[in-house]
């Protein structure tokens, strides 16, 4: 049988079977009538269930007493018996972006380390790069977590018998005591300076870059900006007479006072985080730096650049174009991984909010919402900040 | 008048400080100032670090004994591996039914061999014995039915637990995975945007929040009296976790592919179900499987995280060990041995990526 297709006409009747268009309406309004009966039938299966538990709903919790003791508590007051399960969350919050910023920070120090290291052309320090690699991107976190936090910093000796660095650092199993730095008045103006100082290099670097395209002439802007930001601090606080001083950790009685302490849950945490992450962003560093093409290298050489001021100019701003994104999703991941805090006992949201607040409350859908809602702001302000900064150094095509 | 030679020279061997050991160490340990120190204080590290670990689990490490009593050594006890190794391995599945397990290990292994191994010429086979026949088998197997006795799976553990909801999760999130890579890349927008809304939502939070999720709020969302086993609540968050990953990672792979490819598919009058199980994905497939290897390589690696929502896997079988009172103070050996096992297979699956990477690049090689 042949077909003829200029003499049949589609028929009517055919054509709204069979129009593309009118099949894609019909199945999603399909999917939407479906979407919205799950949505339906499972929201009424909560109410049913929440009801016969007797769980109210809504918000009112957080304005609630928590009445639990939360073992680290930074920047804010917190009293379990006057304090909410709002004040709870604020702890959270606050302790995840402390653990999660120091660990981007250390996990992008290490990696670049590696990475690099990884690069050498020596032959053992590469070898030694790769075997810290490959051993720790082939172990689950977790269990990475646990040994820092059981094997390693609980073993550590007891707080009488201290590991001591000359009276001023003590390593024991309660964390790490250090002096802590206590301002007197007139400390505020010490602080202005340094941020006096910041803008200043800022608008040097900005003068720097002018005079370099009008006259060609390089201007040292790293070491004199070090300057600015050590010194301006350093001869205000002479000036106004040392306004603050050193509290030194002591020993009295079963525990150290004064100073500052880095408990053994955010220690382990942070090691832990770091050295995991680090692995991965150290071959995300490898692959980037190998994708900037040879030619590149040797075109730098014989323009007669210098083999560090080639990494800085040439190579390293290319490579940065191929590590950028898959940084940014290392640094949701670390993010992401912060949570597993609550298997060692750091009080981060997920622990003290997810999980006491959740246990005391029973208002499981309005606790995980706002957990959930939090990891999705911060995950979504992280590659906001990263696409900003991707786009910044793209390449600028014509 | 004869001093010109007539005869051709012969060729010297190149000097020794440039072959041979003395040159390989000339090149790569001694280039430079800077990489002569680096090379001490590396072998200096290497070194002490080799020394202590072998010393630490051999040398000076107790194998024999049935009690804590037994390690006298300075070094690691395995007598502790060793006396709860059954438990490490099977949690308490009852003693005279772990042959069930084997029996299933033996099954998986012979038809993954089957199927990732290149012995036979056509895959069709082994593939639907193994995701076909094999899940079946299993159920029966290692929960009961058919004259075995029934096993709850509160019984289930250690690194059977884990395997467990590993390839359930996998075996569970590939396909679903696919599907909601094409719902993304679907021209009909509300199919695009639930798509869209599911795989960012979960990607942007924690595994944990979403476990916690599973087993806090399934119970919640279901009609009265149904009430799920914490293993399946456990493999429903993993599962709908790794789909959201995996159905990126698909999602790469069908933007590698040419437009043409579904062109030409289309006006040889395949239909879109057609044109993309038949052209798009098999091409689509073929190139993101490294990928879907590593994230199933990081899949394997979460499953750790059911220790925090009270399933017995491997992890939280040892962890529960370091704390039985005839055993305290060997967490590092604990430790230590959860980590090897789990750096055996992840570092096996990524080697197993590599090579499949370099099987699979054909037609680009120079």
């Amino acid at each position: 049988m042949t077909v003829d297709a200029t003499s049949q006409p589609r028929g009517a009747g055919d054509s709204i079977l069979r129009d593309p268009k009118v099949r894609a309406v019909f199945f999603q309004i399909l999917v939407i009538v479906l979407f919205l009966a799950f949505v339906f039938y499972v929201g009424n299966n909560a109410v049913v269930n929440l009801e016969k538990r007797g769980i109210a709903s809504g918000f009112g919790f957080l304005s609630q007493p928590a009445g639990f003791g939360i073992g680290i508590v930074l920047l804010v007051d917190y009293n379990a018996q006057v304090s909410t399960h709002g004040d709870v969350l604020l702890i959270g919050v606050i302790n995840t972006l402390a653990v999660a910023v120091s660990g981007i920070l250390l996990a992008t120090l290490i990696g670049f380390v590696f990475g690099v290291l990884r690069l050498s052309n020596n032959w053992i320090v590469n070898k030694i790069a790769m075997v810290y690699i490959e051993v720790v991107r082939n172990i689950p976190l977790l269990v990475q977590l646990l040994f820092w936090y059981f094997a390693v910093l609980s073993v550590l000796p007891r707080v009488k018998q201290s590991i001591n660095f000359g009276d001023t650092l003590f390593i024991n199993n309660r964390g790490v005591n250090f002096p802590s730095i206590v301002p007197e008045s007139g400390f505020m103006f010490v602080v202005l300076a340094f941020f006096v100082a910041i803008i200043g290099c800022v608008i040097l670097s900005k003068w720097a870059h002018k005079r370099q395209d009008a006259t060609g002439d390089q201007f040292p802007v790293l070491w004199t900006s070090i300057g600015i930001l050590v010194g301006l601090p350093l001869i205000v606080s002479f000036v106004m007479g040392n306004p603050m001083h050193l509290d030194y950790a002591a020993l009295r009685g079963f525990n150290f006072q004064g100073g500052w302490i880095l408990e053994p849950e955010f220690l382990a945490l942070l090691i832990g985080l770091s050295i995991y992450t680090g692995a991965f962003i150290a071959e995300i560093v490898r692959a980037g730096i190998n994708a900037v093409s040879h030619g590149q290298t040797e075109a730098a050489g014989s323009l007669g650049l210098q083999s560090g001021t080639t990494m800085r100019l040439v190579i390293l701003p290319q490579a940065l174009r191929v590590i950028i994104p898959p940084l940014t999703s290392q640094y949701l991941n670390l993010l992401k991984n912060s949570s597993l805090a609550t298997a060692i006992g750091y009080a981060d949201i997920t622990a003290i909010f997810a999980g006491t607040t959740l246990n005391q409350t029973g208002q499981a859908i309005e606790v995980i919402a706002i957990t959930m809602a939090f990891y999705l702001s911060l995950s979504l302000t992280i590659s906001m900040f990263m696409n900003w900064y991707n786009k910044r150094i793209a390449l600028v095509e014509r | 008048m004869a001093i010109v030679k007539t005869e051709r020279h012969p060729e010297l061997p190149p000097p020794t400080t440039q072959t041979g050991v003395v040159g390989w160490l000339r090149e790569n340990l001694f280039s430079s100032w800077l990489s002569s120190v680096l090379t001490i204080v590396a072998i200096y590290v290497a070194w002490q670090a080799m020394s202590s670990l072998i010393s630490y689990s051999f040398i000076n490490a107790n194998f024999a004994g049935v009690s804590k009593e037994d390690c006298t050594g300075t070094g690691a006890c395995w007598v502790f591996i060793k006396a709860r190794f059954g438990q490490n391995m099977y949690g308490f599945y009852p003693e005279d039914e772990r042959w069930r397990v084997n029996i299933g290990y033996v099954l998986g292994a012979v038809g993954l061999f089957l199927v990732l191994s290149d012995t036979m010429k056509s895959k069709k086979l082994p593939a639907i014995f193994l995701f076909g026949i094999y899940p079946v088998i299993c159920y029966f197997l290692f929960f009961g039915g058919f004259g075995l006795s029934q096993v709850e799976t509160s019984e289930w553990g250690g690194l059977f637990l884990t395997l467990v909801l590993a390839s359930v999760s996998i075996f569970v999130a590939l396909p679903l995975g696919i599907v909601l890579a094409l719902g993304r890349r679907s021209e009909m927008p509300v199919v695009r945007m639930i798509c869209v809304g599911f795989i960012e939502l979960v990607r942007g939070v924690p595994l944990i929040s979403v476990l916690f999720m599973a087993s806090v709020m399934l119970p919640l969302f279901m009609p009265e009296g149904v009430n799920f086993d914490k293993l399946v609540r456990a493999l429903v968050g993993m599962s709908l976790f790794s789909a959201a990953y995996m159905a990126e990672v698909v999602r790469g792979g069908l933007q590698a592919i040419p437009k043409g490819q579904l062109e030409a598919a289309n006006s040889l009058g395949l239909g879109y179900w057609q044109s993309m199980g038949l052209i798009v994905l098999p091409q689509a497939l073929k190139i993101s499987i490294p990928a879907i290897v590593n994230t199933f390589i990081g899949l394997f690696k979460d499953t750790t995280l059911v220790s925090i929502v009270g399933l017995l896997d491997l992890l939280s079988v040892v962890k529960a060990g370091t704390t039985d009172k005839n055993w305290l103070g060997l967490a590092t050996e604990g430790y230590v041995f959860v980590a090897a096992t789990f750096w055996v297979f992840c570092f096996g699956m990524s080697r197993y990526s590599i090579w499949l990477e370099n099987k699979l690049h054909t037609g680009h090689k120079r």
